[in-house]
């Protein structure tokens, strides 16, 4: 029992790593390979904010507007250049973000783990029973995490903006003869999309402790994430979230080697039997 | 009387092949003006130079005097240049209502919305939360056509209304026409159906290998003067 909720609590913040992944590969077929780091960097840049004397709950507000306007301005000055036919120069610019995030937070902060102290509510707890007790911070993320997915699935379906994501996702010529400027229009989700970044890093950094290499292995649970919760639906996304903390979890529960290995063993599982993933949404 | 729409010597390109050689032609206000051609000959490319969807010379199109010629397609479409592209095409995971709505970004003040497309297609009403994919045929073409009506343009462009569709579902698309132009709306039609070609449209352009071949009145051209610039034998 114990070992479930833990995999479903540490699902909520997996959840929050791989939407922001499921958000732009949606919208424009564009594979961030500097997820991960964009994460720690977002732990990084809440940390240099308390580090300035910001309350943590106040740095942690602020680091979502300033990812916002650095996801705004990357995808319109650097990363729509690099989006046509030809997946290739997208994955290069981003695998070389990559190399220069970790290098220039390796520069900054030494490899030393370090995390966000959060006035004692990082180890507070409620105990249920006499055996089970829940942390409080992990149930706010895990909160956190169905209220965003809620939210972005309500966004796609019934606001403007969500129809001009699905438009010029599904035929950005002819969204372009409608009027859409699909530069912007991408250029807005990744701006969401490096919000969701932006509050999974705080919440990492909060949570457990991040170093500056820590960047990759995140960029894999989310994609493990997106891929077994299927393409196109962001509830997928989260079960498979889910699915991947759960099979940690239990792995770690088994032997303290075998935690993370079970996840990628649960996605190769998933992968041969069920390629599209657990709830794809099919297109046409 | 000027011409609202005006090409001149209209060179395009897809790459390196030379798809238009130099195209002269000419749309007044109201007036309803169809191009004929075989495959290849060019129609559907002309149509998307217009459109700002292949890119043309900035003097080459002219729009009220305007150059407008290698325009983002955002741009045109808000001077009020639509286009029902070739295929459809419509957006398969927007529902019906949001295909149209999809229309009206341009956000061009007349008299077309939903309310008026309802009751001109009534069949979309019904239908409109369906997903746009669920439709047939004749009811995507539907769609096609009001949402390009939903940007309340002066000129609408049609490629190949018919393409695939069903004589019947031919006739009830271009029943719809005179309400379209009834307000004053010009509209060019590339047009696979010669016959329907010459009767809906006072003027007749057949292209042919990336030239006009022939140009004049669809009622004075005789049937041997347009088969044989259609074949070009």
């Amino acid at each position: 029992m114990d070992t479930v909720i833990q995999g479903v609590l540490l699902g909520g913040l997996y959840g929050l790593f791989a939407l922001g992944l499921s958000l732009m590969f949606g919208v424009m077929r564009l594979t961030n390979t500097a997820h991960g780091d964009f994460i720690i960097l977002g732990s990084f840049s809440t940390l240099t904010l308390v580090n300035l004397g910001l309350s943590p709950w106040l740095a942690m507000l602020a680091t979502l507007p300033l990812a916002w306007l650095l996801g705004y301005s990357l995808q319109r000055y650097v990363l729509n250049g690099t989006l046509g036919r030809d997946p290739l120069p997208s994955l290069v610019v981003t695998f070389g973000m990559s190399i220069v995030i970790q290098n220039l937070l390796l520069e900054l902060f030494s490899a030393d783990p370090r995390s966000i102290e959060l006035n004692g509510l990082n180890t507070l707890g409620v105990a249920f029973t006499p055996e089970l007790s829940v942390g409080v911070l992990p149930m706010a993320i895990l909160v956190l995490a169905l209220i965003t997915t809620a939210g972005l699935q309500w966004m796609f379906k019934s606001t403007a903006l969500g129809r001009s994501f699905r438009a010029v996702s599904d035929d950005r010529e002819i969204a372009e003869l409608m009027g859409l400027n699909a530069r912007k229009v991408y250029a807005l989700a990744t701006a969401l999309a490096f919000v969701l970044v932006g509050l999974a890093g705080a919440l990492q950094g909060v949570r457990t402790t991040v170093s500056p290499s820590d960047g990759p292995l995140l960029l894999l649970f989310a994609f493990e994430a997106v891929i077994m919760g299927g393409m196109g639906s962001f509830w997928g996304t989260l079960a498979g979230a889910m699915l991947l903390g759960l099979t940690q979890q239990v792995g770690f529960r088994l032997d303290s080697g075998w935690g993370i290995w079970g996840g990628h063993l649960m996605f190769l599982i998933v992968l041969v039997l069920r390629p599209q993933g657990l709830f794809p949404k099919t297109r046409g | 009387m000027a011409a609202i729409l005006q090409t001149h010597q209209l060179q395009a390109y897809y790459g390196d092949a030379q798809a238009l050689f130099g195209i002269d032609f000419e749309l007044n206000a109201g007036e309803l003006v169809a191009i004929i051609g075989a495959n290849g000959a060019g129609k559907s490319t002309f149509l998307k130079s217009l459109t700002g969807l292949v890119k043309a010379p900035s003097e080459a199109i002219a729009w009220k005097g305007q150059a407008i010629g290698g325009m983002a397609p955002g741009y045109i479409v808000r001077q009020g240049l639509a286009m029902v592209p070739e295929g459809r095409r419509l957006f398969p995971s927007l529902s019906v209502e949001e295909n149209l709505l999809m229309g009206a970004n341009a956000q061009r003040k007349g008299p077309w919305g939903l309310k008026r497309l309802y009751q001109m297609f009534p069949i979309l009403e019904e239908k409109r939360h369906a997903p746009s994919t669920s439709l047939s045929g004749g009811q995507q073409q539907m769609v096609a056509l009001g949402r390009a009506l939903m940007s309340n343009p002066e000129v609408l462009l049609c490629d190949e209304l018919s393409l695939g569709l069903a004589p019947i579902v031919i006739r009830e698309i271009y029943n719809a026409m005179p309400a379209i132009t009834a307000e004053g709306m010009s509209l060019v039609i590339v047009e696979q159906d010669v016959s329907m070609a010459r009767r809906v449209s006072q003027r007749l352009y057949c292209f042919q290998e990336g030239l006009v071949s022939l140009q004049g009145s669809s009622g004075e051209l005789t049937r041997e003067q347009i088969s044989q610039a259609y074949f070009g034998v």
